[in-house]
């Protein structure tokens, strides 16, 4: 039984990040200049497109009579289509996304929030319906989605790899997936097929520690997972270095080839770079995949 | 025991067993490892290590940990090295210490006295009675217990002489009764009166000898000859070659002792003495106080010179000097002669030779003297002075002492003097009368054929009796004396040279200017020539060869000085007579020095005892180096210690330790390569860096134009610090000058002056002709002439019209940089430079002019950037660069002239000027 005092302290510590995670996730998104975001093809929406002859079909009211008053023909005048998109997001809650590879790094985890939320807001501005993969949070519009977005993204997994979520997705909709991809490759795999399955494309982010592209370590080590579920033990860690990095590298090929299979774009964002860039990407990424 | 290592606790060593079981434990703990979180762990899944190190610890860290647990066993074990043995023959009869304790024994005495505490702590032990008796001053000996003479040892010294054949008589005499057994510490010189000792030794008990195997060496009194010191060092025992050094000690001229002079003797190999000569002015020769061999001790290895050493100078005072010729007829000629082997002759003036202190003066036939040269000279008197007159017939035509005695003179003279023994005179030439025993030539033998025949005539006085020292047979002096103070008048009456009396020219003159000490003795006097005189001992030595005040030892009768053997009653030392000083020296060239030969049956041991070396703190120490080492090995494997680190801290100690000279050479070479292989203009650094780096960039900016315009094709400028940096590789430097820059050091004024005198040139700016005309007082000129005074700069003037800098590349008058300032001055031309006709320049072909002085910030007009753009701005529009183009060619000019010199002040080239000036 819950007692409700517990309830309200617990409620606050998780509301507490929230106006901080909101912050830096407007600020972020604040920096990329919002454009009108059209479909570059005619159909319903409040700006001018093009003008074309009237066919057969055209109600007469369709007519734009300025324009054919200049000729003979008549014209129609046709509206740019716009149309408010689906965006489903999914996010790697797991507990290896809470790692930092040394104090002044953020972790994995934080880095992905701010992105994803900050791309949330920017859809959201643009007048998409966001939402997150699964059921717990369909797409929808508004500034209050952000609110429920963030409060979403500031849950802890305590899995240690937490496999991409697939269900609930919906047709044709847009999706960015974050996460550092370090867990089984198959349920991704899975999760991507099923999206090109129902016409979803999308973007995946890999974020990744710089100490995880370094593998900095010396010495009799045991390696351990966040969770402390997996532990591995070398006499030399030197000597493993290259083969981790080829490991390392075969798995981001892997995924690159996955995203060419399906359609997706997939890009790698390491934690001491600017998340302004990786969010300037994901923009592009994003806008240039809805204009086909 | 184990050979020469011993144990106290020997069973502790059985720890060592349980090692191989440390070794089992130890074995089988790994070092931990270091846990990490690394979500990447799972592409690491699967992965093996390729090389297969052993979990367990490596066996070279287990033999490290093993090493350092043994050792710390092996220490508590107590390990002794050379521990002493306890189990020899003990004898509990009583212990006889014999020493020789001479001189010779000084130079190892602390081993001898060391080595004789070994035994007396043994004898100690075993409750043994001691007593000791030194041969040198035998006493009769007590035995008492070992500690007793223990607690004295320290003052027990060696003493300067030998032990002789009377303190061996002693020494066996007062032998104690009942058996004993010897220990005899010999100083390694055969005496023949060692035998019966030994003997005598023998019948009472064992006997063992300690001697030390080294060399002894032995320094023969210096004598002087042939203009140099000789001296003369002599081994004990024979050998390869060996060098040793003479030193010559005495006072410096504030009186601090110090070594006046050193000489290396070498002795050849298999040779017992060597020889060498050193040659010493008279002046140092004078101070030396005793001559000693460096790094050896005992009173054998000290010589003292005493007056054989010494020379006494001799001031010769002949009357004016009217004859020609006749070098016989001189008054000086037979006291020249006589005086040269020995003495130092000053000659000159009185007034000349009294300030160098002569010992004696000598005044052949001459009368009267100033009043101002008699004040000096009695001065000199008082202090010790010897004057030595001679009669003639200027001294018997004066009135000097006719009446009144003349203080100069030691009796009254009658008038006139005699003849005797003439053609116009009766009588015989007379002959010497033998000497009187208080005469001062007494024992001299009279050679027969001595005759005087003129002299002059002493005035029958009450105090002539006690004066005269040497008469003729008839009763009348030929030799007076007086005495003045410390020192004395001696009038001789008759000549110097042979004209009276041919003393002169006999052996007996020479004998008696010895005995009157006017000249030196060269050979030590015989027994019979210092029978009856006493000697007193000034400075005796020690045994270790240490100078002492003689204190109160009681005189020496001159006979005993010269032939008795040294003691206590006649130890080595200066002895001072009458008017002079004898040494006796410990070694003289009659010294024996010969190797002992013991018989074959007394056991003979060095001196060098092994000590008891305990190793318990050794080991100890190395077991902690071990666990050192143990705790970087760890680290290491189980890598926290990052090998970089570790490279990073020893490549810092080695840099420290060894790198910095070799680095610093290379840097020397490498900057003068850098300076010469090419020519580059040179600014002086002023330690204000805007200014040098506007220094660098002028520079740079006028090495560009030369290298567009002109065949000289200059490298990058270079800045110069005047401290450290070589000069001499530039033929330009820039010094601009700030009122706050430092003083250049005397060694670079030094430096400085000589780049001037070597064809060097100083372009000194004072940067300031915008707010000062140049020689005004601004700061900056106030530095320059605080900074140029000590500079050998020539006189200057203004730049004239037709210097050669006008000419040498471009046609200038003015010389502008950032400012326009007329004043530039050079090295002014010779006043006698005339102006040739029908030209406008005169004919100068003086040299590079050393300085250019000037104020026009020249090097703010050249200043370009990297990209060759001016750094500063001129003036306005076209005519501040036409400033700065006029700079330029100022500086093109400039450097012209340093390099070409006056090759274009050469009047060939005028026809050309002159058609380009269009005249």
């Amino acid at each position: 039984m819950t007692q409700p005092l517990t309830l309200r302290r617990d409620a606050e510590i998780a509301a507490s990040t929230l106006p901080a995670l909101l912050a830096k996730a407007d600020h972020l998104a604040s920096g990329v200049l919002l454009g009108e975001h059209g479909r570059r093809r005619a159909g319903q929406g409040d700006d001018f497109w093009q003008y074309r002859p009237m066919m057969q079909g055209d109600s007469l009211r369709s007519i734009d009579w300025r324009r054919s008053a200049k000729g003979d023909a008549q014209f129609v005048r046709d509206r740019e289509w716009q149309i408010a998109q689906s965006v489903i997001l999914w996010l790697d809650q797991g507990a290896s996304m809470q790692f930092a590879g040394t104090k002044d790094t953020e972790s994995k985890a934080s880095r992905a929030r701010v992105l994803m939320l900050a791309m949330a807001i920017l859809l959201i501005r643009g007048g998409e319906r966001v939402g997150l993969t699964g059921f717990t949070l369909p797409p929808r519009r508004g500034e209050q989605q952000i609110l429920r977005l963030a409060e979403a993204f500031s849950t802890d997994d305590a899995q240690d790899y937490a496999p991409p979520e697939a269900r609930g997705m919906i047709p044709h909709a847009k999706a960015v997936f974050a996460s550092d991809f370090l867990g089984d490759i198959d349920a991704v795999e899975a999760a991507l097929a099923k999206a090109a399955d129902r016409g979803v494309r999308g973007v995946l982010l890999q974020v990744l520690d710089p100490m995880e592209e370094a593998f900095p370590f010396e010495g009799r080590t045991i390696f351990e997972s966040v969770g402390r579920t997996i532990s591995f033990e070398t006499l030399k860690a030197k000597d493993l270095r290259d083969r981790y990095l080829d490991r390392l590298n075969e798995r981001r090929d892997r995924l690159q080839q996955l995203c060419r299979a399906t359609g997706w774009q997939f890009n790698c964002h390491h934690t001491n770079e600017s998340a302004q860039s990786a969010l300037l990407w994901m923009w592009r990424a994003f806008d240039g995949g809805a204009a086909r | 025991m184990i050979g020469a290592l011993g144990f106290t606790a020997p069973w502790l060593l059985l720890g060592l067993l349980a090692l191989p079981i440390l070794w089992i434990i130890l074995r089988a703990v790994p070092p931990a490892p270091v846990r990490r979180m690394f979500p990447g762990v799972v592409l690491l899944l699967g992965l093996k290590d390729e090389e297969q190190i052993s979990d367990r610890t490596p066996w070279w860290l287990l033999l490290l940990r093993m090493l350092a647990v043994a050792a710390v066993i092996i220490a508590m074990a107590g390990p002794i090295l050379n521990p002493e043995a306890r189990d020899q023959t003990a004898s509990d009869s009583p212990l006889l210490v014999v020493m020789d304790a001479s001189w010779a024994s000084a130079p190892d005495w602390r081993a001898k006295i060391s080595s004789l505490e070994d035994r007396l702590s043994q004898a100690g032990r075993d409750d043994r009675p001691v007593a000791l008796l030194r041969l040198t001053d035998p006493e009769a000996p007590v035995f008492q217990a070992a500690g007793t003479l223990i607690s004295r040892l320290t003052g027990i010294l060696p003493e300067p002489w030998e032990p002789t054949n009377a303190m061996i008589a002693e020494a066996t005499n007062i032998l104690p009764e009942g058996d004993f057994d010897t220990l005899w510490f010999s100083d390694g010189i055969a005496r023949e009166n060692r035998a019966p000792l030994l003997t005598a030794l023998e019948a009472k008990g064992s006997v063992t000898v300690f001697e030390s195997p080294r060399s002894l060496y032995g320094l023969e009194p210096a004598t002087f000859e042939d203009g140099a010191v000789q001296l003369t060092a002599r081994r004990l025992r024979s050998g390869p070659e060996q060098t040793i050094t003479v030193q010559a000690i005495g006072p410096d001229p504030s009186g601090n002792e110090t070594t006046l002079a050193t000489q290396d003797l070498s002795f050849a190999a298999d040779v017992l003495d060597a020889r060498g000569s050193v040659e010493i002015p008279a002046e140092l020769r004078a101070r030396i106080q005793r001559f000693t061999i460096a790094g050896s001790r005992g009173a054998g290895a000290v010589s003292l010179p005493d007056d054989t050493l010494r020379r006494r100078e001799v001031a010769l005072i002949a009357s004016s000097q009217n004859r020609e010729g006749l070098e016989l007829l001189s008054p000086t000629h037979y006291l020249e002669r006589a005086l040269e082997p020995t003495a130092d002759l000053i000659e000159g003036g009185l007034t000349d030779v009294l300030p160098a202190n002569p010992d004696v003066v000598v005044f052949a036939d001459v009368a009267t003297v100033s009043e101002g040269e008699e004040a000096l000279l009695l001065e000199w008197l008082e202090k010790g002075g010897m004057l030595l007159r001679f009669a003639g017939p200027r001294l018997a035509a004066s009135d000097v002492s006719r009446s009144e005695e003349d203080a100069l003179m030691p009796v009254r003279l009658r008038a006139g003097g005699r003849t005797v023994g003439g053609a116009m005179s009766w009588g015989q030439p007379k002959a010497l009368a033998p000497f009187d025993a208080e005469s001062p030539f007494f024992g001299l033998d009279i050679p027969s054929d001595v005759s005087v025949t003129s002299q002059v005539m002493a005035q029958p006085d009450p105090t002539l009796a006690s004066r005269v020292i040497a008469q003729l047979t008839d009763g009348t002096p030929l030799v007076t004396r007086k005495r003045v103070g410390q020192g004395q008048i001696v009038l001789i009456h008759v000549t110097a040279n042979a004209e009276w009396s041919n003393l002169p020219l006999s052996g007996l003159f020479v004998e008696m200017l010895e005995r009157l000490a006017v000249s030196s003795i060269t050979a030590t006097p015989e027994a019979a020539d210092l029978a009856g005189t006493t000697w007193q001992p000034a400075k005796v030595l020690d045994g270790f060869g240490t100078l002492r005040d003689a204190q109160n030892l009681p005189g020496i009768a001159g006979e005993e000085l010269v032939t008795a053997a040294l003691g206590p009653d006649l130890r080595p030392g200066l002895y001072q007579g009458e008017d002079r000083s004898l040494a006796r020296n410990v070694v003289t060239s009659a010294t024996e020095l010969t190797p002992t030969q013991w018989p074959d049956r007394i056991p003979v041991e060095g001196l060098s005892t092994s000590r008891e070396t305990p190793l318990a703190g050794w080991l100890l120490a190395l077991s902690m180096v071990l666990l050192f080492a143990d705790v970087l090995a760890s680290l290491a494997l189980s890598g926290k210690l990052r090998g970089a680190r570790v490279a990073s801290l020893i490549t810092a100690a080695a840099m420290t330790m060894g790198m910095p000279d070799i680095s610093h050479a290379q840097t020397d070479d490498r900057a003068a390569i850098d300076a010469t292989s090419e020519l580059r203009l040179a600014h002086v650094l002023t330690g204000d860096d805007n200014l040098d780096g506007l220094a660098a960039a002028g520079l740079k900016g006028l090495s560009d134009v030369l290298y567009f315009r002109t065949s000289i094709e200059p490298s990058d400028p270079i800045g110069v610090n005047l401290e450290t940096d070589e000069l001499a590789f530039f033929p330009l430097l820039y010094w601009p000058i700030t009122p706050d820059q430092p003083t250049p050091s005397a060694e670079a004024y030094a430096k400085l002056n000589t780049y001037l005198r070597t064809g060097g040139m100083i372009l000194f700016d004072t940067r300031d002709a915008d707010i000062a005309s140049f020689g005004t007082s601004s700061p900056n000129g106030r530095k320059l002439q605080a900074l140029a005074a000590p500079l050998d700069i020539p006189p200057l003037e203004p730049l004239p019209q037709d210097h050669v800098l006008t000419r040498t590349f471009y046609l200038l008058q003015d010389f502008p940089g950032r400012y326009t300032g007329r004043d530039i001055w050079v090295e002014a031309a010779p006043a006698d430079a005339e102006l040739i006709e029908g030209m406008p320049f005169r004919n100068l072909n003086d040299n590079v002019t050393p300085v250019i002085i000037g104020g026009n910030d020249w090097i703010g007009a050249w200043a370009t950037n990297a990209s060759g753009m001016p750094l500063n701005r001129l003036g306005t529009g076209f005519s501040g660069e036409r400033q700065r183009e006029i700079a330029y060619r100022f500086g093109v000019n400039l450097v012209m002239h340093v390099l070409t010199g006056n090759y274009k002040s050469d009047q060939v080239h005028v026809p050309a000027l002159l058609d380009r000036l269009g005249q």
